[in-house]
């Protein structure tokens, strides 16, 4: 059994709004799953990157309830590899921004333990709070 | 060689051991790093999204600050701006690249600016310190030596932001050797590390810390199997997440044995046979001494 995957006018859309916002083609990519082996948070992850991939290419916009996309730590291990010039890192950029500008933060400085905080240098909460928070 | 200087927030607390060992051994080798003045947050990370302009202001300010040196006379024609921590330096350099590239992204950043004194014309070049140590040529670092570092094993660790993406890179992304060259100029034996490139986890360290510490584990271990004494890195936040989470590592595998994570100053400053209080040992989680006194560097 196989479903039948139908594009409606809302799938193409979304595909169109995360090209813009990340600025990569995206129906470019062709699934070879570079990115995937190439990521070092994959196996935290509920999708691959390939997979994130391929629900924007078809403008699934569940893909904005992923944990894929908060679990990306910008290392560009697979924007070096892409073999088709892609940039995942830039959708994955793109797909927590369309979700922070809904005003809704990724995290909360109140989960955080202060031993926690007392420990970590300024270096890892700026760019925690600047990469998960609007 | 007066060199504009951008530390950066960690470089001032948490790894001042980093700065203070930068500062000597620069100075040993005739360099003089001018601290930039008025500077401010680099940001950190650079906004991957294509329309978040506002994102560039931070890095953008610190290089009108290399501007204004060159024309109070602080610095003489010198538009190369030096840093230390990897994450500064990527962003820093990310953010000088889109504006060069981009001549409507900068007028619409001087526009938005108008309280600066003057607009960044393009002209400054971010540069990171591993890159002047290459430019100097590792034979001057070399001549330098008084201690040679012959009995020290280390195994590079470069992490995500000295070498990706490729256009801000400082060395080839798959196959880098520039800390592989300063290693053999300090006279260590150089041990590679299949995991030296893989990412340590970065900022998922305040809200994934076991997850972070998985990956440090695997950068670890690798590294001691090929037969590794330490590790040097040059950012504050990988050596966070490989030294400190040394902590959580130990809950996770009890039978893990700590290892020394260096930034690649401090290990030069040793091999300098400069003064210990420059390396900062205390703000090294794993205490490095015990290894340089058995191996009699200390």
């Amino acid at each position: 059994m196989s479903d039948k995957i139908k594009i409606s006018r809302k799938n193409v859309e979304f595909l169109k709004k995360i090209e813009d916002l990340s600025g990569e083609v995206i129906m470019r990519c062709d699934q070879c799953g570079v990115c995937s082996g190439s990521c070092p948070m994959i196996s935290e992850m509920d999708i691959t990157p390939s997979e994130l991939m391929r629900k924007v290419q078809l403008g699934q916009e569940d893909v904005l309830g992923s944990k894929a996309m908060w679990l990306c730590a910008s290392c560009f291990a697979c924007t070096v590899r892409c073999p088709r010039g892609l940039d995942v890192s830039k959708v994955a950029e793109a797909l927590r921004q369309v979700n922070l500008r809904k005003a809704i933060d990724h995290i909360d400085l109140k989960d955080i333990p202060d031993d926690e905080i007392k420990r970590l240098p300024q270096i890892a909460l700026v760019s925690e709070f600047r990469k998960f928070t609007g | 060689m007066k060199l504009p200087y951008y530390p950066g927030c960690t470089l001032k607390t948490k790894a001042k051991n980093f700065e203070d060992s930068a500062i000597a051994v620069a100075k040993e080798l005739g360099i003089d790093f001018i601290e930039l003045p008025r500077w401010n947050c680099c940001g950190v990370v650079a906004s991957l999204v294509s329309d978040d302009l506002m994102r560039l202001l931070a890095p953008i300010r610190n290089l009108i600050r290399v501007q204004e040196m060159n024309k109070s006379g602080l610095i003489k024609d010198e538009y190369r701006l030096v840093t230390l921590c990897a994450m500064c330096f990527n962003t820093l350099k990310r953010a000088n690249l889109r504006v060069k590239e981009n001549p409507d992204d900068l007028k619409k950043i001087n526009d938005f600016m108008d309280r600066e004194e003057e607009c960044y014309n393009g002209s400054v070049e971010v540069v990171h310190f591993l890159e002047i140590l290459r430019d100097t040529g590792f034979e001057n670092v070399c001549k330098k030596v008084k201690k040679p570092l012959k009995n020290l094993k280390i195994a590079p660790y470069y992490g995500c932001l000295l070498l990706r993406p490729k256009e801000v890179g400082i060395d080839d992304p798959e196959a880098p050797t520039i800390q592989e060259e300063l290693l053999k100029a300090l006279g260590a034996e150089v041990i590679d590390n299949p995991y030296k490139k893989v990412c340590c986890g970065s900022y998922q360290t305040v809200h994934n810390k076991y997850a972070v510490a998985s990956l440090s584990y695997d950068i670890l271990t690798h590294a001691r199997q090929g037969g590794a004494d330490a590790i040097i890195t040059s950012c504050p936040l990988c050596a966070f997440n490989l030294d400190n989470r040394q902590k959580e590592i130990i809950e996770n595998h009890p039978d893990f044995t700590e290892i020394p994570v260096f930034y690649f100053t401090q290990i030069m400053a040793i091999a300098f046979g400069l003064e210990e209080d420059v390396c900062g040992f205390d703000l090294n989680w794993v205490d490095p001494k015990p290894l340089l006194r058995e191996r009699e560097l200390l």
